[in-house]
């Protein structure tokens, strides 16, 4: 490689991309043994929800409110969006506390704790958009409900509900823009600095508190088996 | 079976003609469809924790 290429800026973002998440980090050959917990299935649950209510959001959109409203296949879109969103919620809850009371933050992994936690607090908003954005008396109802709310905390200026146009934007475009990046992140932080290894093994391994992930045990799991 | 008939039929499972049920304890007010929902959560979350993980002790086996 010339030095001229050596300067250049898509060089210099691999290099770092490489340097922060080598292939055999993000996408590696096995995991520790203490990842197989069903804990970690929640995490996953949750990655999948997200992949149908996206793919039923964007048929949704491409067909519009009449089509859910008045169709049996719109109506069946319809709900397979919203009890994906259910899905999503449950697991994903159960995933935080799970980490929650692993104290998952522990060896340098508090970005990989707060994109998650943060992943929930704007997956809710993102709800409320859709349930506002149903073009029905429900939504009517809970929009009205929702700007008293948003009101009495002293943001309605700057987010009206009952706006449907500005409603629907954050709800298709806005807001699971922030929601994919922040699961994206999630995953590669994941990746990049291993699954939080048992209280007991920190413990044993003598780490300080907030000291450098401990290397995985030598002995791991296939992630296909 | 008919759509009127499935209708009918869901209809007497899960009666929705009625005001929500609600479960008021002291200043905790929620519907009471929420509540069930939380309380599947606690129990999902118990046995994610309780139940064995398929496999994991033959990995921890071989590693030893």
């Amino acid at each position: 490689m010339s030095d001229y290429h050596k300067g250049s800026w898509t060089v210099k973002v691999r290099e770092a991309a490489v340097a922060a998440l080598p292939p055999e980090k993000l996408l590696p050959d096995g995991q520790p043994t203490y990842v197989a917990s069903w804990i970690y299935v929640f995490g996953v649950a949750s990655v999948a929800s997200l992949v149908v209510i996206i793919t039923s959001g964007t048929i949704l959109a491409l067909k519009g409110p009449a089509w859910w409203h008045f169709t049996g296949v719109g109506h069946f879109f319809n709900s397979i969006h919203m009890w994906a969103v259910e899905l999503f919620f449950f697991v994903m809850v159960v995933h935080l506390w799970g980490k929650y009371w692993m104290a998952a933050w522990r060896g340098g992994r508090a970005r990989v704790w707060i994109t998650g936690a943060i992943t929930f607090l704007v997956a809710v908003p993102t709800a409320l958009t859709g349930y506002v954005s149903q073009q029905n008396f429900d939504a009517q109802w809970i929009s009205t409900q929702a700007k008293d709310g948003l009101n009495s905390v002293g943001v309605g200026a700057f987010f009206n509900v009952t706006n449907f146009g500005q409603m629907y934007s954050y709800h298709v475009l806005l807001l699971p823009i922030a929601v994919v990046i922040l699961v994206s992140a999630h995953v590669l932080l994941v990746r990049r600095h291993g699954v939080v290894p048992p209280i007991e093994l920190n413990a044993r391994l003598a780490i300080a508190p907030g000291g450098e992930a401990p290397a995985p045990p030598p002995s791991t799991v296939g992630a296909g088996s | 079976m008919t759509h009127a008939s499935v209708t009918a039929v869901m209809g007497a499972v899960f009666n929705l003609s009625h005001p929500a049920h609600v479960v008021h304890w002291s200043f905790i007010k929620l519907p009471l469809a929420n509540v069930i929902v939380i309380a599947l959560m606690l129990v999902a979350f118990a046995l994610a924790i309780a139940l064995p993980f398929p496999g994991a002790k033959r990995r921890r086996g071989d590693s030893s």
